[in-house]
């Protein structure tokens, strides 16, 4: 924090310097100066406590991430030096924060088992296993209790001998003051006691809630079956530092580490908690060798491909076909019929596909209920005619934008060239084979890619058409016949709740989707003039 | 079969039959095509319309074109949480396009008229960022936010701050190209004189290129906002408490979980939340069109 406000004192105080007849904005103190003094002061105030705040969470990476942000901030607004910086750092820290950032943490996800099971440290996994495991100790005194509330969660409150500790479910057992009358705690400092009523209405939550006894896990906890008396529970496990193992103290099996982040038995018998490891390939050996991912995994691939195939090409010859049909100079109202062609481009797209999955629906849509008559096609229900329902849908929503570009792209072809094919001969056909057509689809064909990468990806017209249904039967991840591959990664990370979370196979996918789209991108960039604008 | 009828000189029913036809064979067609796609592109519409007046409420009433009327439907978004998505969808849209504008466009004011070490290579950067769309690093996305939040919950899950963040850090990669080529086309003489006349270069920013450069503003802004309405994946991953969601969020909701139930106010909410997207499309058409053809696509 000091070296940062250091750093723009020294800035701010230095001498002007009159070494050109110019002052640099930098050095102008004018009302320019004071606004920008007033924003950075606001950015640093923010930024420091960040830095505070992240420290004290403990979250190093985030903390000194924010002061490398803060320092490069100041240096930045407060030399005259840096000067398109300071036009592209607002712009650079977010796309570094969520972009760049994020692209390089899946690629280290994918290369790890990050997800349910395997979801934080080793030594929370660790801690997570003694507290899970924990049993009554046989014949051991009961603790007069009280259940009590701090506001936002319960805790308890035991007589411990002539001390009253209290705790909650994330803070240890600690010495509070308290009064107590027979036995009975009557008030504790801090927390509110909760009445009979009051504990026999949050009933669950009482009899699941455990209160560490000491920072130590294997001091156990204190729990409570009825509301008034608390029990020591200890963990039945036993963590042997220095050996690293696990030991069932019942049972005397000893488990030790293994490579995938867990503790395993000699017998193969794993914890259910295990930690985050780096696992090297295996996500991607998951995907292509794993029967269960592969196979759905390969079905998913040729449809996102025939999906974005068919999209664009539907899209486009039915766009390019309205726009070759009404663009007739000799045609009145043109400009109405074009308002009225785009409006299903201008309705929200993601409205049309909720619109759509409520007119396919089976019983009671508009499709099956009025245009086909009253019958019983299951549009979305079966694997084929989802697919064709999917498409459809899109052809919907996506020709305007094609009949859009067609258009334009048809009006910017000179008349002189039509004209002059006309003259030497060159019926309508051949005018259209050899002139119109190429130099539509050279104009075209850069937006039809972009059409296509765009497609791959469109997440939204699967989800709120068929949520990727009708599922696939055979598949122990809940993907179906419609699903594409950026909403199977989504149903892979777990993050809808759908199925068990798992992180490093759904980021090791997204890097394969990532390769797929970038050479696409790549093959359309070099066909395109993109790259050599840079100059 | 025009020329025959002008040699015969045929009465003149001939003629205007003969006129006629050939009108139909160059012209009228192409209005019968038209209507037909007029139809097709407006029926699903046109049913939504119908179906947020129906009464009931629910999908099963609601096939029947304008068979009844009334405004039930819209009365009883009231009693949602729709106004409050609305509400949300325009203030995270709205925040998002203009930070996303100003961002994009010092970006592209840097890149047009300074000459600095590393501007190719920051060009050619941003040009490959762009190719990893964000929504493909959403897992990365939610575990980053899951660590923000728990420094600042501000930032974290369940706020629409960290939600707005996350589309600005989009926000470069995706519009600084289009804006670059608009900058380019600026005169360079402009700023010279300018300078010349002693304005620095922030007055040059601020009072003189922003102002001739604001059709590609109102683009990039319309483009951003469009896409920010239409976002799902990362709305939904971020915002999980009911009041905070967006429209994409909450219709889609309705939709999934009781589908004929709903459909009545899924209707109405559509329509409402239509009209203003619909109407802009339609007044910035020549806008959108030029932006289009620069390399955004939707849909």
């Amino acid at each position: 924090m000091s070296s940062t406000q250091q750093q723009r004192e020294a800035d701010v105080s230095s001498p002007r310097r009159h070494d050109s007849a110019r002052v640099s904005h930098a050095r102008d103190f004018g009302r320019g100066f004071f606004a920008k003094l007033a924003i950075m002061g606001l950015v640093d105030a923010l930024g420091v406590y960040v830095v505070i705040t992240a420290f004290t969470v403990g979250s190093t990476v985030i903390a000194w991430s924010m002061v490398a942000l803060l320092l490069v901030a100041n240096v930045v607004y407060f030399t005259r030096r840096a000067l398109p910086m300071k036009y592209l750092l607002p712009g650079l820290a977010f796309l570094f924060v969520y972009q760049v950032f994020t692209i390089g943490y899946t690629g280290y996800v994918a290369f790890t088992n990050y997800g349910d099971g395997h979801n934080g440290t080793k030594d929370q996994a660790v801690a997570a296993l003694l507290a899970q495991n924990e049993k009554r100790v046989e014949g051991s005194a009961a603790y007069p209790l009280a259940v009590v509330s701090n506001g936002d969660e319960l805790g308890f409150a035991i007589v411990d001998g002539d001390d009253v500790r209290a705790g909650t479910a994330q803070d240890p057992l600690s010495v509070v003051d308290a009064e107590v009358s027979d036995g009975v705690i009557t008030a504790v400092d801090g927390f509110e006691l909760l009445d009979r009523q009051s504990v026999l209405a949050e009933q669950a939550t009482v009899a699941s809630l455990r209160v560490a006894f000491g920072d130590d896990p294997a001091a156990g906890s204190i729990r409570t079956q009825d509301g008034r008396n608390g029990y020591v529970y200890t963990s039945i496990l036993r963590y042997d530092e220095d050996a690293d193992t696990m030991t069932n103290a019942e049972t005397g099996v000893v488990y030790a580490e293994n490579d995938h982040g867990q503790f395993e038995s000699a017998e193969g018998e794993k914890l259910n908690v295990g930690w985050r490891v780096f696992t090297g390939l295996d996500n991607i050996r998951t995907a292509f060798g794993d029967e269960r991912y592969s196979v759905p995994f390969l079905k998913v691939l040729v449809w996102t491909f025939a999906f974005a195939i068919l999209s664009v090409a539907g899209t486009f010859l039915l766009g390019l076909f309205f726009a070759v049909v009404l663009n007739d100079p000799r045609l009145k109202y043109q400009r109405l019929m074009r308002s009225l062609l785009i409006l299903p481009y201008a309705f929200p797209a993601f409205m049309s596909f909720l619109l759509w999955r409520g007119m396919l629906n089976t019983k009671y849509g508009f499709i099956n209920d009025t245009l086909l008559g009253g019958m019983d096609i299951n549009w979305l229900g079966d694997p084929v005619l989802a697919r064709l329902a999917v498409l459809a849908v899109q052809m919907w929503v996506g020709f305007p934008y094609m009949f859009l570009i067609a258009t334009g792209a048809l009006q910017a072809i000179p008349a002189e060239t039509i004209e002059a094919a006309k003259i030497d001969g060159a019926g309508p056909l051949r005018i259209w084979r050899s002139v119109t057509m190429p130099l539509l689809l050279v104009a075209v064909t850069p937006l039809l890619i972009a059409s296509f990468s765009f497609n791959f990806n469109n997440f939204n017209i699967i989800e709120m058409l068929t949520e990727g249904g009708p599922m696939f039967r055979d598949a122990s991840v809940p993907i179906g016949s419609t699903d594409i591959l950026i909403t199977m990664v989504y149903s892979i990370s777990g993050l809808d709740g759908g199925a068990p979370k798992n992180y490093g196979l759904a980021s090791a996918l997204s890097i394969i989707i990532f390769l797929i789209v970038a050479t696409i991108s790549v093959i359309s960039f070099k066909k395109s003039r993109t790259l050599e604008e840079i100059n | 079969m025009a020329t025959t009828a002008e040699a015969q000189s045929a009465p003149s029913s001939t003629r205007v039959r003969a006129a006629r036809r050939r009108w139909w064979r160059e012209v009228g067609w192409r209005y019968v095509v038209g209507v037909l796609a007029i139809v097709y592109a407006g029926f699903p519409i046109l049913y939504i319309v119908s179906a947020s007046v129906s009464d009931g409420g629910t999908l099963t009433g609601s096939t029947a074109l304008f068979s009844t009327f009334t405004m039930d439907n819209y009365v009883a978004l009231g009693e949602t949480r729709f106004w409050t998505w609305v509400v949300n969808t325009l203030v995270i849209g709205s925040i998002t396009a203009v930070g996303t504008v100003l961002m994009g466009a010092a970006a592209a004011y840097a890149f047009s008229r300074f000459r600095f070490s590393g501007r190719r290579v920051g060009l050619t950067s941003l040009l490959v960022i762009q190719m990893f769309p964000q929504v493909l690093a959403f897992v990365a996305v939610f575990l980053l936010l899951l660590s923000l939040g728990q420094v600042v919950p501000i930032l974290g899950l369940n706020s629409r701050v960290a939600l707005i963040m996350v589309y600005l850090g989009g926000a470069l990669g995706v519009n600084t190209f289009l804006m670059y080529g608009f900058f380019n086309t600026i005169p360079k003489e402009i700023d010279e004189a300018a300078k010349i006349d002693g304005a620095s270069h922030a007055q040059i920013f601020w009072t003189i290129i922003l102002r001739l450069v604001a059709p590609i503003l109102a683009v990039v802004a319309l483009l951003s906002f469009v896409s920010t309405f239409s976002d799902f994946l990362l709305a939904k991953l971020i915002l999980q408490s009911e009041e905070n969601w967006t429209l994409a969020v909450g219709l889609y909701q309705w939709v999934s979980d009781q589908l004929s139930a709903n459909w009545g106010l899924f209707a109405a909410g559509a329509v409402i939340s239509a009209i203003p997207v619909v109407a802009l499309f339609i007044f910035l058409q020549k806008y959108i069109v030029s932006g289009l053809t620069a390399g955004s696509v939707k849909g």
